[in-house]
């Protein structure tokens, strides 16, 4: 070739002008951002509106949303056709006036079927809707194509479906997609396929070794899927009139080309949690190329954003109204993380990061994508301001520590689902779901019989007898019932991962990793504040269990005064700090599928509503049936001094004992931000710097009064983008449960006035 | 040692002076406002009984909010300067200890000589003037407004800074020439730093209802935006006259 022919090229090609660094010879996204990334430290003023296009797309929308809702919660099923990557014509929204193209099926809202996690979910959730799956597919994977859901089944244990009926361990990831798993869907637009397949070409042959053992069989058959999962994702785009085998060009390619990889995802994998990854500054790089250049202005740049965010706002899952019960609203979790510092010193704020947050105006608040700021103290101030903005307008953004997760994770890590950070392309979870602490201590309690069943459920150790509860006695039980509980969670975790792995493997998401990736057991804890408060009760003041006719304890009787967490307390907070040291120590003993590293979340998402119910009268006073706070949440109303001690409270929680995060859930009326909005905004920063600087991992904020939530459960129809942060991820709300509804309006609003 | 009867304390207040504060709520008030959103803080010698460094443990921990923000301490209640002794001792202590900004959140039924040595630790004074016209301050809040306008003036003369807020409540504070003569008293003032108008709310029904106390303004609405406009219009002129007087 030539040299002219070879600057042809490079003026071409999709890396021209950019710094050249390790990322040009071997995939390595964080450090083409390191070498090429533009911090912006400035404020808002240079965002834009909507353009007509959008806006008319986005009426489109929003007709299609409300015929949604009035068609009971799905607007159509794709019924004969088994999703895969490629198993769909393209669809569009309106073709002419789209930048970013392509949804999971022929038409947008028009939700697929995903049989692999289990097929049940399929059956159930067609015919709730009023569908009806057809049946050849049932008999395809009842009978022919097992499902993940069917192999789980086949291993466990009674012990197993013991605890997962009574809810002791709940919402466990074993008949749908797991979810929580981030394909690094930038290498697509910095890369291309071409160079991703030659990649992992390059891993299978390095996997040519003397002794072929289970693992490195199991690793040759999936970077086998892999590579074939990239090739549909590379035809899958060619449907769209796009050839995606080169490197991106532009701004707009990089995102329709991000944005692919990610439709590939969600079109084979119904996850639980299906997240974006941290992709708006990466993306800036491309933007600020075509500025240079001259081919592209503000508005161009933000009608892409808009349109992408569009797309991933209307990721759509079929599920079943039980799901939707336990996370209400309809979530897909399409978490974007935003912000944050590099480990050089510099910000990973940019341009970008503005117009991601900006959608929320241009297209009004919503639910997804999850819109997750890293923050550090030291974003840059009009970032911080400008994030408390949105925050006070659209309740709609949730915060997580940048400088509390750094030092585990780098510079280029992102959050899966609502608080769990992972390392983009080199991590996974193996998610967890959660034990329930509150039901586990009531079975202490009782030597190990369910309070609500009757049935042995746990290890049947003496149960107490005395007339009043002792603490020591008490906590004696306790820790081998959380051994016991830790134990058979841990294994029940253990087969809803092998047979994910083997019966429903992500072959997309994890062709966007790295051949090999740290794997974590991502455990969890629910029902934190109700075990710390009732061992406070039991500790300082005076319990008496009332026992019905088989000796069960029903309910307590408390005497005198005791602390609750929330307050800053360290004679109850402790005893909350002492139950998430002690469980991951308990989880830690065990051995765990592929080696993956034991991690625990304190997370309930909306499902506090739901375990509440599982679970009998507790002796902090909860009845039965009654809410747990949501995740790390002090419980409703005992938190009496104010937001700054509830925060101090949650913040004391050790992250490296919780290393997938501790959901908090702050609400405040306006007025008690301060009295405009100059100082409103300036406080929210305050507080959160405050907060964070404490230690503290996430922070959901929202800002509304009471009576508007009230008013919208009446009228819904006045509230269609009605947006509210619940536990690690926001609703909309007019779409929960009015039991739900009635629990986010009983949380605590500190309102102090 | 002087015990403080407190009613309550909130960590994140931001409307009672400025910044991010620390708010404790003192127990015990003399005046008995129709209007008052926490009558649960009238009883004399009730609340929680509580040791001086029992309240700077309480506080402590938030301090990094309080100093980064430009907030502080502001003592409320209930009437605070009922326990003035307490809070000058804890206003002395947060400014040795941490170098705290003080405020006082008063009804002002004082007398500024005998509680010098509390003003005297005070950074700001919130000042609340219920009613400018004697009589309707009577039958508001049972007492009259005589120690107010002289504690205010006693300010003025001492050269203190202070806020000045008024609840105002339609129907009781909404005469035209109530709300010129409160204006033309604030022009004879110095050291007015801000003038607030606190718009009357019903959040505080409740509580009277758990007292088993009947409550006066049944059925009285917020005031609208237009009326407060009005009312800081009045205020305003008021003022202006007083001050070319002066």
């Amino acid at each position: 070739m030539s040299v002219i022919e070879k600057d042809v090229q490079e003026v071409k090609s999709g890396w021209r002008s950019f710094t050249k660094g390790k990322w040009a010879k071997k995939v390595d996204v964080n450090n083409f951002i390191t070498t090429n990334i533009k911090p912006y430290e400035g404020n808002e003023d240079f965002l834009v509106g909507p353009t007509s296009n959008t806006t008319e797309l986005w009426k489109i929308i929003s007709q299609l949303s409300k015929e949604e809702r009035e068609r009971g919660g799905v607007w159509d099923v794709s019924l004969d056709t088994v999703s895969t990557i490629t198993s769909h014509n393209p669809g569009y929204i309106d073709k002419d006036k789209e930048q970013i193209v392509g949804v999971q099926t022929d038409a947008p809202f028009r939700r697929s079927i995903q049989p692999f996690g289990g097929i049940k979910m399929m059956i159930d959730a067609t015919k709730a809707y009023g569908f009806e799956l057809p049946n050849n597919i049932v008999e395809m994977f009842t009978n022919i194509r097992k499902t993940h859901n069917q192999g789980v089944f086949d291993a466990y244990t009674p012990d197993m479906r013991a605890v997962r009926k009574s809810g002791v361990i709940t919402g466990l990831p074993d008949a749908y997609g797991r979810g929580r798993i981030i394909g690094d869907y930038r290498r697509v637009a910095l890369y291309g396929i071409e160079f991703l397949i030659k990649d992992k070409k390059q891993q299978l042959t390095e996997l040519e070794v003397d002794s072929m053992t289970e693992d490195v069989i199991r690793l040759r058959e999936e970077l086998s899927e892999q590579i074939r999962a990239l090739a549909e994702l590379k035809e899958m785009a060619a449907a769209h009139g796009l050839d995606i085998s080169k490197p991106a060009n532009s701004f707009k390619e990089a995102t329709q080309w991000v944005y692919f990889g990610y439709l590939a995802a969600v079109k084979e994998q119904n996850g639980a949690a299906m997240s974006l990854g941290r992709v708006s500054s990466f993306l800036d790089i491309y933007a600020q190329r075509d500025f240079e250049e001259g081919t592209l202005t503000e508005e161009q740049a933000q009608e892409i954003v808009d349109h992408f965010v569009m797309k991933l706002r209307i990721v759509k899952f079929l599920r079943t109204p039980d799901y939707n019960e336990l996370f209400s609203g309809d979530p897909t979790w399409v978490t974007e993380s935003i912000g944050g510092m590099a480990e050089d010193g510099t910000t990973r704020v940019t341009k970008n990061s503005f117009r991601f947050l900006h959608t929320l105006y241009n297209l009004g608040p919503a639910p997804e994508p999850n819109l997750t700021v890293l923050w550090s103290e030291k974003l840059p101030e009009g970032f911080k301001k400008f994030c408390a903005k949105v925050s006070i307008e659209t309740s709609a953004i949730q915060y997580e520590n940048d400088d509390v997760m750094r030092p585990y994770w780098g510079d280029d890590y992102a959050i899966a689902c609502c608080v769990s950070p992972m390392r983009i392309g080199k991590q996974m979870q193996f998610f967890g779901a959660r034990a329930n602490l509150a039901k586990a201590l009531l079975y202490a309690i009782n030597g190990g019989v369910d309070e609500k069943s009757g049935v042995q459920v746990g290890p049947e150790f003496p149960a107490i007898t005395s007339e009043y509860l002792d603490y020591n006695e008490v906590m004696k039980r306790f820790k081998p019932m959380m051994e016991w509980l830790a134990k058979t969670y841990v294994n029940t975790l253990n087969i809803i991962h092998y047979m994910h792995d083997k019966y429903s493997y992500e072959r997309i998401e994890m062709a966007l990793h790295d051949r090999d990736i740290l794997r974590t057991m991502a455990c969890g804890i629910a029902g934190l504040s109700v075990a710390a408060d009732s061992l406070s009760a039991i500790k300082y003041a005076k319990v008496k269990p009332i026992r019905n006719e088989q000796g069960i304890a029903i309910d307590f009787e408390t005497e005198g005064e005791f602390p609750c967490y929330g307050n800053n307390d360290d004679a109850v907070d402790s005893i909350a700090v002492e139950l998430v040291e002690t469980f991951m120590t308990m989880i830690r003993k065990n051995k765990t599928y592929r080696d993956a590293v034991p991690t625990q979340s304190v997370l309930t998402i909306t499902s506090n509503v739901v375990y509440g119910k599982k679970t009998g009268t507790t002796p902090d006073g909860r009845k039965k049936g009654e809410p747990f706070a949501p995740g790390a949440n002090p419980m409703h109303g005992r938190d009496k001094k104010g937001a700054l001690a509830s925060l101090n409270s949650v913040a004391k929680l050790p992250y490296s004992d919780a290393q997938d995060g501790i959901s908090n859930t702050f609400s405040i009326v306006p007025k008690a931000l301060g009295k405009d909005e100059e100082s409103r905004k300036s406080n929210l920063v305050f507080m959160m710097d405050g907060y964070f600087h404490n230690s503290a991992q996430h922070l959901n904020v929202n800002v509304f009064n009471r009576e508007q939530l009230i008013d919208a459960m009446d009228h819904p129809e006045n509230y269609p983008q009605l947006t509210v942060r619940v536990s690690g991820y926001a609703v909309n709300f007019i779409k929960l449960t009015r039991e739900q509804q009635l629990d986010v309006i009983n949380r605590t609003f500190h309102s102090s006035m | 040692m002087v015990k403080g009867h407190i009613h309550s304390l909130e960590t994140f207040g931001t409307v009672d002076g400025p910044g991010i504060r620390f708010v404790l709520f003192m127990q015990g008030c003399l005046l008995k406002c129709q209007y008052c959103h926490n009558p649960d803080t009238w009883g004399l010698n009730e609340g929680k009984e509580m040791t001086l460094e029992e309240v700077l443990a309480e506080i402590e921990p938030y301090l990094n909010y309080y100093k980064t923000s430009g907030g502080g301490l502001t003592v409320s209640g209930g009437e605070p300067t009922l326990q003035a002794q307490f809070v000058k001792q804890l206003f002395t202590e947060v400014k040795k200890r941490w170098n705290l900004h003080t405020t006082l959140d008063s009804n002002g039924y004082n007398d500024g000589s005998k509680i010098s040595d509390l003003l005297d630790v005070t950074d700001l004074v919130l000042l609340d003037l219920k009613h400018i016209d004697d009589e309707a301050h009577i039958k508001l809040t049972g007492k009259s407004n005589d120690r107010t306008l002289k504690l205010a003036r006693w300010l003025s003369d001492h050269n203190r800074k202070m806020w000045i807020r008024h609840v105002y409540v339609p129907g009781i504070h909404n005469k035209e020439e109530d709300l010129l003569n409160l204006g033309r008293f604030i022009g004879t003032l110095n050291g007015v730093e801000k003038f607030e108008i606190l718009p009357y709310h019903q959040m505080g029904i409740y509580k009277w209802q758990e007292l088993g106390r009947p409550y006066e303004l049944e059925g009285v609405p917020s005031p609208s935006d237009e009326e407060v406009q009005r009312a800081y219009r009045l205020i305003e002129e008021g003022r202006r006259e007083s001050a070319l007087v002066k």
